[in-house]
This record gives structure tokens, sequence and C-alpha cells, in this order.
């Protein structure tokens, strides 16, 4: 191994290492009030003593967001199609789709309360509202884009749409599909931790705000380092399905960087 | 195949007008003309991809009143998918058209073997599991030009297949065209902008107007078959190219 490459594979590490040590240190030096910022020694401590909740509340976290997703993905997908399918579709619908999407979903999360009561529905809802537009976008981008030319090639030969959609389209929206996925797992999540700090009886986010409230400080940011470590281990999940699933995108030129 | 046309005013443009063309079986037609002057519509209409506005076309005698199953084409673009591999990508006509669709499931390796000595014909041999962006744009090419032929079409349709090639490999795939043609004997249209290349592969070149484009001249090219590269610095051939070149000035004009 060179000293270069070392260095790089080291990285992440060191600087996430940096980060934690710079921050004890301020603490320690500054003799920083806990209550407003926990050295992460006192946070460490949380954790340890406050483990078992803290895997509970995790885990009820990561079960809404991946209920949310679900639902996002699949309604998100069926919906692309429908969008990327048809231009009239499209244009009829994507007024509609761009004023929901630009509603501030903290804003719906009291109406699923009404209506669903407090608890984990709302939770999974708000993480579904907010994380499937970016799936329907990119399916529907994937679908739509599909080369006149090859469309010609195709059709020249008697192919039905059907027929182009399921040899060209689908493949082709794949790359933009998986990309979608890293970013709507990302959105999922806050949706469901946004909920849970608002209306819940479980989850991180409540968690966090009863901590709050009790000026459980140390436990507030174990929280948010739980939530963190969520986040990074479902963003990591999921790119790395995208490139194993989608190889050819990353090896040819084709939607660099989307 | 008959093309009469008397003109297409979709959007307010008449892309071509009063267009007489007739390609017999197995002849190569080649069609020059200035930018623009609707070489592309005429490729539309002559696969039944657009519907014409008037006027009659007729495709192994038969008018044409949608997509015409017997066409191959291929473009300046090879268009090739990137997530098949070359083969599948030859493949892919086969799983459209009947009677190869119904039959592709269960005799895949027949049709890949077909795939695999037509791709060794046009020089790609043992290229069969790359990937297109493991090719070179010359290569791509000629997979495109595989995929045009291989469920054996009767009409090849061509629309400047070689024009974003180099001078060299555009030479070197002539000769794979060439060959291709003397070999299988499909009736071959090649629209191009390339007076030599019309020239040097085609039995007559019809010369088309600006738009509304109509075909003003047909010249029958009599040069003795096989061509050889050579055969494009014989006077013979230099003066073909002036005519054309100075016919296509006239109607630029």
């Amino acid at each position: 191994m060179t000293p270069a490459s070392f260095f790089e594979r080291t990285a992440p590490f060191a600087f996430t290492l940096g980060l934690f040590v710079f921050w004890e240190a301020v603490c320690q030096l500054f003799g920083v009030n806990p209550i407003i910022l926990p050295a992460p020694s006192a946070i460490v401590e949380a954790t340890i003593t406050h483990w078992k909740p803290l895997l509970r509340h995790s885990g009820a976290t990561m079960w809404t967001t991946l209920a949310g997703f679900a639902i996002a993905v699949a309604f998100g997908v069926v919906l692309g199609m429908i969008v990327g399918w048809s231009r009239a579709i499209y244009r009829g619908l994507y007024p509609v789709m761009v004023g929901f999407n630009s509603i501030p979903k903290v804003a719906v999360v009291p109406i699923l309360v009404i209506w669903f009561g407090i608890g984990e529905i709302p939770a999974i809802l708000t993480a579904f509202l907010i994380s499937f537009f970016p799936i329907v976008v990119n399916v529907a981008t994937g679908l739509a884009t599909t080369e006149p030319e090859l469309e010609d090639v195709l059709r020249a030969l008697g192919a039905r749409k059907l027929d182009i959609i399921l040899k060209v389209g689908i493949p082709r929206a794949q790359p933009y599909f998986y990309g979608s996925l890293k970013v709507a797992i990302t959105l999922a999540f806050v949706g469901s931790v946004v909920s849970e700090t608002i209306a819940a009886n479980s989850g991180i986010g409540y968690l966090m705000s009863v901590a709050g409230t009790n000026f459980q400080m140390p436990l507030v940011f174990a929280g948010l380092i739980a939530l963190a470590i969520e986040g990074i281990a479902m963003y990591a999940l999921f790119a790395f399905i995208e490139m194993r699933t989608t190889r050819w995108a990353f090896r040819s030129s084709f939607a660099a960087g989307g | 195949m008959t093309l009469t046309y008397a003109g297409a005013s979709g959007g307010g443009v008449t892309a071509v007008q009063g267009l007489d063309l007739n390609v017999e079986r197995g002849a190569f037609a080649a069609v020059v003309g200035p930018s623009g002057c609707g070489k592309s519509t005429l490729m539309k209409l002559a696969t039944g991809l657009v519907r014409p506005t008037a006027g009659r076309i007729a495709v192994d005698g038969a008018a044409v009143e949608g997509p015409v199953k017997i066409a191959g084409m291929a473009f300046q673009n090879a268009n090739l998918l990137p997530w098949r591999t070359i083969r599948d990508n030859v493949l892919l006509p086969l799983e459209i058209v009947e009677p190869h669709r119904r039959r592709f499931r269960r005799n895949k390796a027949e049709y890949a073997g077909r795939a695999d000595r037509l791709l060794a014909l046009v020089g790609l041999d043992g290229f069969a599991e790359r990937f297109p962006w493991e090719l070179s744009g010359g290569m791509q090419q000629r997979t495109s030009l595989c995929r045009a032929l291989i469920h054996e079409p009767a009409l090849l349709m061509l629309d400047e297949p070689f024009a974003a090639l180099d001078a060299f490999t555009r030479e070197e795939l002539w000769c794979v065209l060439r060959d291709l043609w003397a070999r299988i004997g499909f009736t071959v249209v090649l629209v191009t902008h390339d007076l030599r290349e019309a020239a040097f592969l085609a039995d007559t070149v019809h010369v088309m107007s600006a738009r509304p484009g109509r075909i003003v001249a047909s010249r029958a090219i009599d040069l003795p078959r096989p061509r050889e590269l050579d055969v494009c610095f014989e006077p013979e051939f230099v003066d073909i190219v002036h005519d054309l070149r100075s016919r296509i000035s006239e109607v630029r004009q």
C-alpha cells in the first residue's frame, strides 16, 4: 500500500475521530455547560447507561422509516411509470406533484395525527409522503428520455409501446431509480423523525423530545448520534445496491453524475 | 420500393413534396442532398414511422400503412443499449419481430450463433460478450449494422451511418457494408452527405433538392463491381463525384 492510498483509506475515520477529539477538547478547555453542549465523553456515558431504550427507539424509528420507504418505492415506481409512459399524464400531473412536494411535510403531521391518532401510522405516512417524489421523478425521467432514434429502430420493427418500455425504458430507468433510492431513504428518515418528534410514543425523535424536556442533554445528543449512524448505514446500503445493480451505468458515460 | 409522395405539411413545414423515388429489389440506392432537405423524413416515410399526408409509398409491392417489419435501420449514432452485451444488442430485433419473437426463448442458442456469425462477417469476431462502452465508435457502428440485419430484412435503411466516424474508419466500414451487401443481397437506401461514399457504394445516386425535398436528378454509377477503395482515385470516379457536387450546388441556389 502506498502512503497516499493509506491516507485516502483512513481519511474518513481520521476526520470523524478528529472531529470528536476537537469537540471534547473545546468542552474541556472552555468548561462548556453540559446543558448547552455535552462533551462526547458524557454522550458515550449516556449511551451506555441508556442503551436499552436507545436501541428500542432506534428500532422503532428504523421500522417506521423502512415501512414508509417501502410504500414510497411501490407507489413511486407505479406512478413514475404512468407519468413516464404518457406525455399527457405527465403534463397533467406535474403541477399537482410539484405543488404537493413543495408543502413542508411538518405541516401535514397534525392532520395525520387527527386522522390516525398518535403512534406509528403518522410516522410511516410522513416518511412515505416525503420520500416518494424523487422516486417518481427519476423513474419517469428514465422512461421519458429514451433516445428517439432507438425508439424508431424498434417501432420500425413493429414494436408496441409496451415492448419499448420493457426492453428499453425499464432497464434504462434503473440507474435513475437506484440513484433515487438513496435520496429517498434519507428523506424517509427525516420524515419519520419529524413525525416522532411532534406526535409519537416511540422512536428516536420521541426519545429526544422527552429527554430534552427533562434537560438530559447527553441523552438527546446520544439520540442524535444514533440517528446519524442509522442514516449513514441506510445511505451506504442503498449506495451499495445502486453500484451492484447498475454497474454498466457507472462504466459507460451514461447518466454520468445522475 | 416505390415512393410517390405529394407532401407532408405537418407542423407547418413541408418536408418533402412531389418526391418520386423508385428502388429495385436488391439494388443499392444512395440519396444525397443539402442539409435539411427532408432526408430523414424520407427514411421515416419509407419505414412507415410517419404516415404521408398525401401520396403513396409501397415497399415490396404493398402500400405502407404502418411500420414495415421487413426493414432494418441504422443511424448516425449506434444507439446500442449499454446494459446489453454486443451479442444481446444484435439480438434485440429478434425479440420483437415475428416469427422470431415467439421462438426466441426456446431457441436462444441458435439465434446467438446467428448473431455471432454476423458479427464475424463485420470483423467483430470474439467481441460478442463485450459491452458497448468497451468498443470504439467504428466497432459500435458495425454492431449497429448487425442489429439492423439480424432479422434478415429485405430492406436496409441507413441514415448517415458513418457520418460520426473518422475518415479511415469510415472507409473501412464502406468495405464492410459493400461486402455484406454483396453477400446477403438486401435492398439498401443510404442517406448521406458524403458524395464519395454514395458514389463508391451505390448503383444509383439520387440528388434531393432543398426543402421541400424532391428528387431532382438520378445518376447511375456504372463502375464495375467489386469496387476497391482505389477506385476513388480514378478519373472516372472523380468525374462522378464532381458531377454530383455541381448538381447539389445547383439545387442549393
